[in-house]
């Protein structure tokens, strides 16, 4: 009888769905019933919408603005302008990069797009019509739109209010057009390896401007409390404690009473990590209305005003010996940062990761010099769906991997393997100094190259190449290779932080007397799954079913203080700060049985969802009991209750790592490409859901399929924004998007408590560079060696017109 | 992304909206399936005081087919089009022109008499009408008008069509021979980078009838009636296969914008036109 009843080690193991299970995704029953709560679901009694009038021109004084009519207007409550703001110190704001921007025009606007004006009213509406009627008086001036323009001698000077400021956030500023010089590696070393080499390949790299367009745009709620005297702001913050204390600083008001709630969001890739001038619109517009104020952007203003992501400008130079072994890497980076530095980066990295660029190999000698410069575009310069700057570096080293390639004659995937770090190797520390904690290179490559049977798929693009040859056909085949290394997880708090908080995460459980639980994070999901995967990680931790546990995150009043979700951070950060708050659980569990079983604590060892008496397994106290018994034992020495919290500072960062492959074919007149296969593998380290996996795999390849082939912020000469609708910013429909095959490895992280890396990020940083590379190689047999990015049908037409293949 | 305010209305019969439409004078627009009209006015590029939606008025829905001819309602979806199955048979080029329109949810509300009367040379019914040489109905203040869809476009958004006129029906015969309507775009829901329509006819290895028509080349649609001069009655081969494109792409005038210069377009345009040509015959 008591056979029947007893589960198995495996079927007690399987029933708490911890690591490693395809457990489905508890958001998703209310987000396919349309039950989600969004920041424009929030309605407040009393509550005003407020909008921006917006500059529709790059660069011009404001002579004047004239907000009479539309305060006349029935239905307009208010308009502020950057006068109103002065007074409260709040015209300006300060940027996550250690420079300013202004809230409202002050005096001049310096992008199409830029807020003038907020106009609050009773609804949208009235709003605006409100907008329609402020009248602002611009005086044009000339434009800097071409970043290798910024810092001519002429160049009209865009931040007057710094002109005169030789030192920046970042050092030294050699033009009032010029951000910061930030430099790594061995400068004069490198130059002479160049010298002396055999073989040098020299490239100039463009990553586009681009944009991460979540499916939900940015907005907020701010509800002042006159009474209590409490600001409430629900908004779409992908790090909504940094939101709070940025708050109060720049606002004087008291840190405990402003509460931050980030409600259910609608996709975030980075867009939604800054501050934007409509949070501090909304809640100064709450403070001087009393009541509650809606902001949230529309399509157009979320392309052209928040957020814009890459505009890197990268010149390579990469040596190596007639036999291929790579002997140094040298890049400068000119970086397009618009009107504000807002870059979302840790504040010591004012060219993010961008010193991961020596990728995946084994590189002896680099040096990497990044030049900030402004020009008259929208700020920004965030992580789209990447870690600080990665997918820059990533995809400049596997361009040049390619170039190189090419002038050693030598196929580019056997460059690649005579060159990664050997598995032996890690730790491994770069010549950019950073320490990659673990991976496996070589094992990945070959599952790759074995799995697309990449011999045949050259043999068969040589027959395609003959035949286009021979006339019999205008399509030509192109392989696309990556192998990609991520640095996520920022970061150790000894060099990451953001305006001074240190970038550790957090994690509270508390376990309720039945045994089940809830657990609170300072990351925010914005649709990962953290609710579904991070009870898994306490599952298998605490033995409690993760359908048993209650995940809650984004409300700073309950939440742990935490950096927020971005950087591919949640999980290594995070998630390890999960573990370890699961680990205090099971410690004062253990003390807990042993006094139930009166046994020694060490006599005692863990055993899936319970603690069993060393070589006696049928004497036992399940996680269930335990719980129970710490709420109503008296226990000597022990606190009733169960609960811990761990704030994780990781020691290191982590380094997920892929191989991935894109096989398409190309109309040499149309320029139309059709993607006939893709192929990624990616290491993470642990793999906590790979049904999540596969599912962040296929959503970033989408994107990475859109930046590559076609999706850009692209402006006119007078810094008009010519993409600031979707009809024009590529968004793949699932007509566009083909089909996804995914492998992986794991080498798991030894520094992470469940040596996970993180995975979110990966496709999108090796994905890009896959897809990219295909069209390069396609062209590679008639002398292609760079071609910009995006590679839609004209530019990949002009590809094979330049090389004569139209005639 | 709110338009300025207006007036709408929902007359049921097609002489209250003449009516509507003469009180109002420019200030009034019709709307047909709006996918057009709501972003303009969304984004306040055109101001609307009065809005007339036809929605309501069914005698100008539906499709009729006597014999050869055939009769749409201004007020017929592409939806629709697409699934009459008389249509296809009498000409099937409607359903593979009218399948490349947007997306199936925009092909659900859009509406032939919307795209062909709002004059966007980006829409593909405008050169699909030329090409069928079809005659749109037309009926205002003054009564009921016929104009040929050859004569209709005077420039881009500019059509002959008078401020209280509504277009009500468009009717054409059925089209015999080989057909194609070739559209390359960059993505589900754009407007062509370049289109082209052909229907042609050979009897005896000679081309007996021609149409040809382009879309989103020009400010208008454009009826290639000299590249028709040319390859009626010629024997087809290469030779008069190229010398048509050429003639086609000598008409166009297509204007640059994110979907590439106007080189690359008239290239494409060549493109799309071997296309179409190619395909006619051999449906033929």
């Amino acid at each position: 009888m008591d056979d029947v009843k007893t589960p198995s080690r495996e079927e007690r193991k399987s029933a708490l769905s911890g690591l490693g299970t395809s457990r489905k995704r508890v958001e998703d029953a209310r987000f396919t019933q349309g039950k989600g709560n969004y920041v424009d679901d929030i309605k407040l009694k009393g509550m005003l919408f407020g909008d921006f009038v917006r500059s529709p021109v790059a660069h011009a004084r404001v002579k004047n603005i004239d907000t009479s009519a539309a305060l006349a207007l029935p239905g307009v409550h208010a308009v502020l302008t950057a006068a109103d703001l002065e007074p409260l110190g709040l015209h300006w704001m300060p940027t996550l990069a250690g420079d300013k921007q202004m809230v409202l025009a002050d005096g001049k606007v310096l992008f199409q797009g830029q807020e003038v004006a907020f106009v609050v009213g009773d609804d949208r509406y009235a709003v605006a019509d409100g907008i329609s009627l402020v009248e602002v008086e611009y005086d044009e001036l000339p434009v800097v739109t071409d970043p290798f323009k910024a810092e001519l001698k002429d160049s009209p000077i865009l931040r007057e209010d710094i002109a005169d400021q030789k030192e920046g956030a970042h050092g030294a500023r050699r033009h009032p057009n010029h951000i910061f010089t930030w430099e790594a590696g061995e400068k004069e070393e490198t130059n002479k390896v160049l010298e002396e080499a055999e073989v040098v390949a020299d490239e100039m790299v463009y990553y586009h401007r681009t944009h991460p367009c979540p499916l939900e745009t940015c907005g907020c709620v701010a509800s002042m409390d006159k009474v209590n005297g409490k600001l409430t702001v629900w908004g779409t913050f992908q790090a909504p404690h940094a939101v709070r204390t940025v708050a109060s600083l720049i606002s004087s008001i008291p840190e405990h009473n402003i509460r931050i709630i980030s409600p259910d969001i609608g996709g975030g890739f980075g867009n939604k990590v800054g501050v934007y001038p409509g949070y501090v619109c909304s809640i100064v517009a709450s403070i001087v209305t009393g009541v509650p104020i809606k902001w949230v952007e529309d399509r157009m203003d979320n392309l052209m005003a928040t957020a814009f992501a890459r505009d890197y400008w990268m010149h390579g130079k990469i040596s190596a010996t007639k036999e291929g072994k790579i002997t140094g890497l040298w890049c400068h980076t000119t970086a397009d940062h618009g009107a504000f530095d807002a870059c979302a980066d840790p504040t010591k990295f004012p060219a993010g990761f961008m010193n991961i660029c020596t990728g995946s190999y084994d590189i002896p000698v680099a040096y990497l010099a990044v030049d900030g410069v402004y020009t008259n575009k929208a700020p920004g310069g965030v992580a789209y769906r990447c870690s600080f700057r990665v997918t820059e570096a990533s995809y400049f080293i596997e361009r040049m991997i390619e170039v190189l390639a090419q002038k050693l004659g030598m196929d580019s995937a056997e460059l690649r393997s005579k060159n990664f770090i050997k598995k032996e190797q890690f730790p491994y520390t770069s010549a950019l100094g950073w320490e990659y904690d673990s991976g496996d290179y070589h094992q990945a490559w070959e599952k790759a190259m074995t799995s697309v049977n990449y011999k045949q798929l050259r043999e068969d693009q040589a027959k395609q190449l003959q035949l286009f040859k021979d006339g019999k056909s205008r399509k030509l085949m192109g392989i696309g290779l990556s192998h990609f290394t991520e640095i996520v997880g920022a970061g150790p708090v000894k060099n990451c932080d953001i305006l001074g908080l240190g970038m550790f995460d957090a994690c509270e459980i508390r376990i309720h007397p039945t045994g089940s639980a809830i657990a609170r994070l300072g990351t925010i999901s914005q649709g990962q799954g953290h609710a579904t995967t991070f009870a898994q990680i306490l599952a298998s931790e605490i033995g409690i079913p993760a359908s048993d546990i209650t995940l809650e995150e984004g409300d700073t009043d309950t939440a742990p203080y935490g950096l927020g979700t971005y950087g591919s951070r949640s999980t290594p950060v995070a998630g390890a700060a999960t573990a370890m708050a699961g680990r205090k659980i099971r410690a004062k569990a253990q003390m807990i049985a042993a006094y139930l079983l009166e046994v020694h604590d060490d006599d005692l060892e863990w055993d899936v969802d319970r603690f069993s008496v060393k070589g006696a397994p049928e004497k036992f106290k399940t996680m269930k009991e335990i719980a129970f018994a710490s709420y109503n034992q008296a226990i000597p020495g022990v606190e009733p209750g169960l609960e811990a919290v761990s704030y994780y500072d990781p020691p290191n960062m982590t380094y997920p790592n892929g191989a991935y492959v894109v096989v398409m074919e190309i109309d040499v007149d149309t320029g139309v490409s059709d993607i006939k296969q893709v192929y990624a593998l990616d290491d993470c380290g642990t793999r906590i859901n790979p049904m999540i996996i596969e599912g962040q795999v296929h959503g970033g390849l989408t994107e990475a399929l859109a930046i590559s082939m076609g999706q850009e912020i692209a402006y006119d000469e007078q810094g008009n924004v010519m993409t600031g609708t979707l009809m024009d910013f590529f968004i793949p429909t699932a007509w566009e998007t083909p089909n996804y095959e995914t492998d992986y490895t794991e080498t798991p992280s030894p520094h992470h408590p469940i040596g996970a890396k993180g995975v979110g990020e990966s496709p999108n940083v090796g994905g890009v560079s896959a897809f990219s590379n295909a069209v390069h190689d396609a062209f590679k047999p008639f002398g292609l060696t760079q071609a910009h990015m995006p590679h839609d049908h004209w530019r990949v037409w002009k590809i094979a017109k330049d090389l004569g293949l139209h005639s | 992304m709110i338009p300025s305010a207006f007036t709408f209305y929902k007359p049921d019969n097609i002489e209250k909206a003449i009516s509507l439409m003469a009180d109002f004078g420019d200030e009034a627009r019709v709307i047909a399936g709006g996918h057009s009209l709501i972003p303009v006015m969304k984004q306040r590029l055109t101001d609307i005081k009065h809005l007339i939606d036809l929605s309501g008025i069914n005698e100008i829905k539906g499709i009729e087919i006597t014999g050869n001819q055939i009769s749409i309602g201004a007020m017929t979806t592409q939806v629709e089009l697409i699934n009459n199955e008389e249509l296809f048979k009498k000409a099937p080029i409607i359903r593979e022109a009218s399948l490349q329109i947007a997306d199936p949810q925009v092909r659900n509300l859009g509406t032939i008499g919307g795209n062909v009367a709002n004059g966007d040379p980006a829409n593909d019914m405008p050169g699909l009408m030329q090409l069928l040489d079809a005659t749109y109905k037309l009926s205002g203040s003054n009564g009921v008008r016929d104009v040929k869809a050859r004569e209709f476009y005077e420039g881009a958004y500019f059509t002959v069509r008078e401020d209280d006129e509504i277009l009500i029906s468009i009717s054409f015969d059925a089209p015999s021979g080989g057909y194609a309507y070739e559209k390359q775009k960059r993505k589900i829901g754009d407007y062509a980078t370049a289109a082209a329509g052909v229907i042609l006819k050979v009897e005896n290895t000679m081309c007996s009838s021609a149409s040809i028509a382009l879309t989103n080349l020009s400010d208008t649609p454009v009826y290639c009636d000299k590249a028709v001069d040319i390859i009626l009655g010629k024997e087809i081969d290469k030779n008069i296969l190229n010398q048509v494109t050429e003639a086609c792409v000598e008409q166009s005038d297509p204007v640059a914008d994110q979907r590439g210069p106007v080189e690359f377009k008239k290239y494409v345009a060549g493109i799309v036109i071997k296309k179409a040509l190619t395909r006619a015959i051999e449906r033929t």
